[in-house]
């Protein structure tokens, strides 16, 4: 294997690549979701799959998320380790009862005799004008449940390597993909391998402020730092990755380094991700800090449909610039 | 102890006393009190510290011998010492 | 519950840096303690508290510049006494409010590492707020000068000086008197004591000066005093010696209650506050409590001394040096160690015949240093 080579790929052809892996590299591995076989997927990652897996691992289920979420879990708990795909997070909370009462209670309520090994991926955020009932950003609420790793791949290189490292977790895994990426183009290594998640990632080094962020937000904000590194201001870009166990370690060095922070995320901003990083950040690295703990987050108004107004519910690249360059009085 | 010898531990012993002027710098016949404004008091103290270093006692009638470094230094060869 | 204020250390002062508190809440403290570390023109000042009781607490922060009058820390009185709480009514409710001096968490934490006192910094963040670049731009100014490896700048005690010297010029009227002095009694005294003296413990004249102008103002008390909008008679007779900087300026502590310490108790005191006052190593009482003040030149200097009074005191009193004179006494004339002493006192407080009587007073003790 050449680890060495790089790829430039869409990101939908990044989760493809990861879903065929792993679904070569282990037998017990099988995926279950609306429209994942013979449709190809409804954002079209899994197209072909069926045709070289057979159906009794590309699995067209029935339009019921909480049933086919418990037989992922039950699936799971019987040996076998499904990918379970609920089409967007905007579904998922036809699901939630399995996800939380179940998926990340068992070990606990079996006094650590029951793992529960799934993984559910779901494609989360907004930018293709679905409105308010579904462009939902919801990683938050399922950052906020104990006995659930919630990951979110906001780079080529994660989608098409989380889901291996996730199907080895003996723990019910959330993984996140973007709606609005899909057709994004990107560099990634050139085969599909697993990736730390553990850790979140230094995107970009910088030396003058930290901007915290991940999914859809690692691009724009790596576009605005890449933007402004030109007139004098070096910021610092980390991908979180994993937004439950937060690495708070990554978040607290990079903020002792640059004594500034921005928080970007398109999910609303109360009770967020950047909430908690702010209160974290002010809890233990607060007599290193310059300036206080700033957030660019999404409007808190149910997603317009207008393309126009649609961007303009979350934070674009211009905003972070305009904040960035507020926040270090070059503006 | 030679007379370089306490020449030395003289100025040392100005320094601290008088520690922003430059007693190094005396000639042997300057008077030393008026060349590094050395009040009343300094003087005092500076002939307490020099009787407990050589072990002599001063009497006040022999102040007129120590006014100059060559003075001083002179003195203290000959002092009689405790 | 009582206040512990910034002190007033002399005419001239505004405003104090708190330098480092010695104290902390729950501590018990009693007259005479001293609680904090304050830093004026005349350098690093031990303030002391004149309250006993309990911190409760401090209400400056270290490096923080106050005016005057401040309140510092609130200290419980040991047994619930009221006396304080009346005073708390009648003051202005400003004194307390001390502006918060906007800095972030790094740049205090930066500054407190390298000493940097915040106040006088101009910030450069968002609203003015004190940022690292600010502190980083005080650091490396600071780091090549030496200038700022003297604690205190003697140039601080310079203009300390000038602004107090300059309001007294300008607000009291001076008058002045000068009485010649045989000092032969005296010096012969003296030359005598010390034969019995080792060398630590030898008297020099300024001790017997001192005494002398102690006692005497306990005959003639209308010029120990302050004047603030009328003359403040003060039962205390504290000495201000005048002690002349190498570098300029002077520093004048007080030698509390002169006329009742011995003179071997006044050569010992001047032993230890001489050497204080030059290192500018002074406490808050000895800056501030002086009820008149005696300077002397010393020998081989000038003959006498025209003073200027240090506010808000009424009177100084002034030694020349002793010179060898002709003195004519009894229809013979002979050669004497003699002294010009000088009185410049307050017009506003009092008048010549008073300041007479002080000089005379003095040169009668200085006649019978035996009894000094």
């Amino acid at each position: 294997m050449d680890n060495s080579k790089t790829d430039r790929i869409t990101y939908r052809e990044a989760l493809k690549q990861a879903m065929r892996e792993a679904l070569l590299r282990d037998d017990r591995v099988f995926l279950l979701g609306e429209d994942v076989g013979r449709y190809g997927g409804s954002f079209a990652v899994t197209k072909g799959l069926l045709q070289e897996f057979g159906p009794e691992r590309i699995m067209d289920v029935p339009l019921s998320e909480s049933g086919f979420v418990g037989a992922g879990i039950g699936a799971a708990l019987s040996g076998l380790r499904p990918v379970v795909e609920v089409m967007t997070v905007n579904f998922s909370l036809l699901a939630m009862d399995q996800i939380v009462n179940n998926a990340a209670t068992l070990l606990y309520m079996s006094g650590g005799q029951l793992n529960v090994p799934v993984v559910i991926r779901m494609s989360t955020g907004l930018g293709r004008q679905l409105a308010a009932q579904h462009s939902h950003s919801w990683e938050p609420l399922y950052a906020h449940i104990p006995g659930l790793i919630v990951l979110s791949a906001g780079t080529h290189t994660d989608a098409r390597g989380m889901l291996l490292t996730a199907l080895q977790s003996p723990d019910p895994v959330i993984i996140f993909e973007y709606t609005a990426m899909m057709n994004l183009e990107g560099i990634s290594p050139g085969h599909p391998a697993t990736v730390n998640i553990t850790k979140a990632g230094i995107v970009k080094e910088g030396k003058d402020i930290s901007i915290i962020t991940y999914g859809a937000g690692v691009y724009k904000s790596l576009d605005a730092a890449n933007e402004l590194s030109g007139s004098g201001i070096d910021a610092e870009v980390i991908d979180l990755r994993v937004l439950r166990p937060m690495d708070l370690e990554t978040i607290f060095n990079s903020v002792k380094k640059t004594h500034r922070a921005l928080l970007v995320e398109d999910a609303w901003g109360s009770v967020n991700i950047g909430a908690e990083v702010s209160a974290r950040i002010m809890e233990n690295v607060f007599y290193d800090l310059d300036a206080p703990v700033q957030r660019l987050c999404g409007a808190e108004v149910p997603m317009p449909y207008p393309k126009h107004l649609e961007d303009a519910s979350v934070p674009q690249k211009g905003d972070i610039v305009v904040k960035l360059k507020k926040m270090l009085q070059h503006g | 102890m030679t007379e370089a010898e306490i020449r030395e531990i003289v100025i040392n012993s100005l320094k601290q006393i008088a520690p922003d002027m430059a007693p190094e710098k005396l000639h042997p016949d300057d008077n030393i009190r008026e060349k590094l404004e050395i009040d009343s008091f300094d003087a005092l103290r500076l002939l307490v510290e020099l009787d407990e270093k050589f072990g002599m006692e001063t009497p006040e009638e022999d102040y007129g011998k120590i006014r100059t470094m060559r003075g001083l230094v002179n003195y203290i060869l000959q002092a009689p010492r405790k | 519950m009582g206040e512990f204020c910034m002190p007033s250390l002399g005419a001239d002062m505004e405003a104090g840096t708190l330098r480092e508190w010695l104290v902390k809440p729950g501590d018990p403290v009693k007259r005479g303690d001293i609680v904090a570390i304050v830093e004026t023109q005349k350098g690093l000042i031990d303030i002391e508290v004149f309250e006993e009781g309990t911190i409760d607490k401090l209400t400056v922060r270290e490096d923080e510049k106050v005016p005057v009058g401040t309140v510092m820390a609130l200290i419980v009185s040991p047994i619930g006494t009221t006396a304080a709480t009346e005073d708390i009514a009648v003051r202005p409710a400003i004194a307390t409010e001390v502006p918060r001096i906007r800095a972030s968490p790094l740049a205090r934490k930066m500054a407190a590492k390298e000493g940097i006192g915040l106040a006088g910094i101009k910030g450069s963040g968002e609203g003015g707020t004190i940022t690292r670049e600010d502190i980083e731009k005080v650091i490396s100014q600071k780091a090549p000068g030496v200038a700022e490896e003297k604690p205190v700048g003697t140039e601080g005690v310079r203009m300390a000086v000038a602004a107090a010297m300059s309001k007294s010029n300008r607000e009291i009227p001076h008058f002045y008197l000068a009485k010649k002095v045989d000092m032969s009694k005296a010096m012969a005294w003296l030359m005598e004591a010390n034969k019995q003296r080792n060398v630590k413990q030898r008297l020099l004249p300024a001790v017997l000066m001192v005494k002398a102008v102690a006692k005497a103002l306990v005959e003639v008390p209308e010029l120990n005093g302050y004047w603030d909008n009328g003359l403040q008679l003060k039962s205390d007779i504290n000495i201000g010696f005048a002690i002349s900087l190498r570098t300029g300026g002077v520093m004048i502590p007080a030698i509390h209650n002169a006329d009742k310490k011995t003179l071997d108790e006044l050569m010992a005191l001047l032993n230890d506050i001489i050497p204080r006052a030059r290192a500018m190593k002074l406490r808050s009482s000895e800056l501030s409590d002086s009820t008149m003040t005696v300077t002397s030149l010393g020998e081989s200097n000038a003959d006498l001394v025209y003073g200027v009074i240090y506010p808000p005191q009424v009177a100084l009193v002034g030694f020349g040096s002793i010179l060898e004179q002709p003195w004519a006494e009894n229809g013979m004339l002979g050669v004497r160690p003699v002294i010009t002493i000088t009185l410049a006192a307050d017009h506003r407080a009092t008048d010549g015949i008073t300041g007479s009587r002080l000089l005379m007073a003095i040169d009668d003790h200085l006649q019978k240093p035996e009894m000094l």
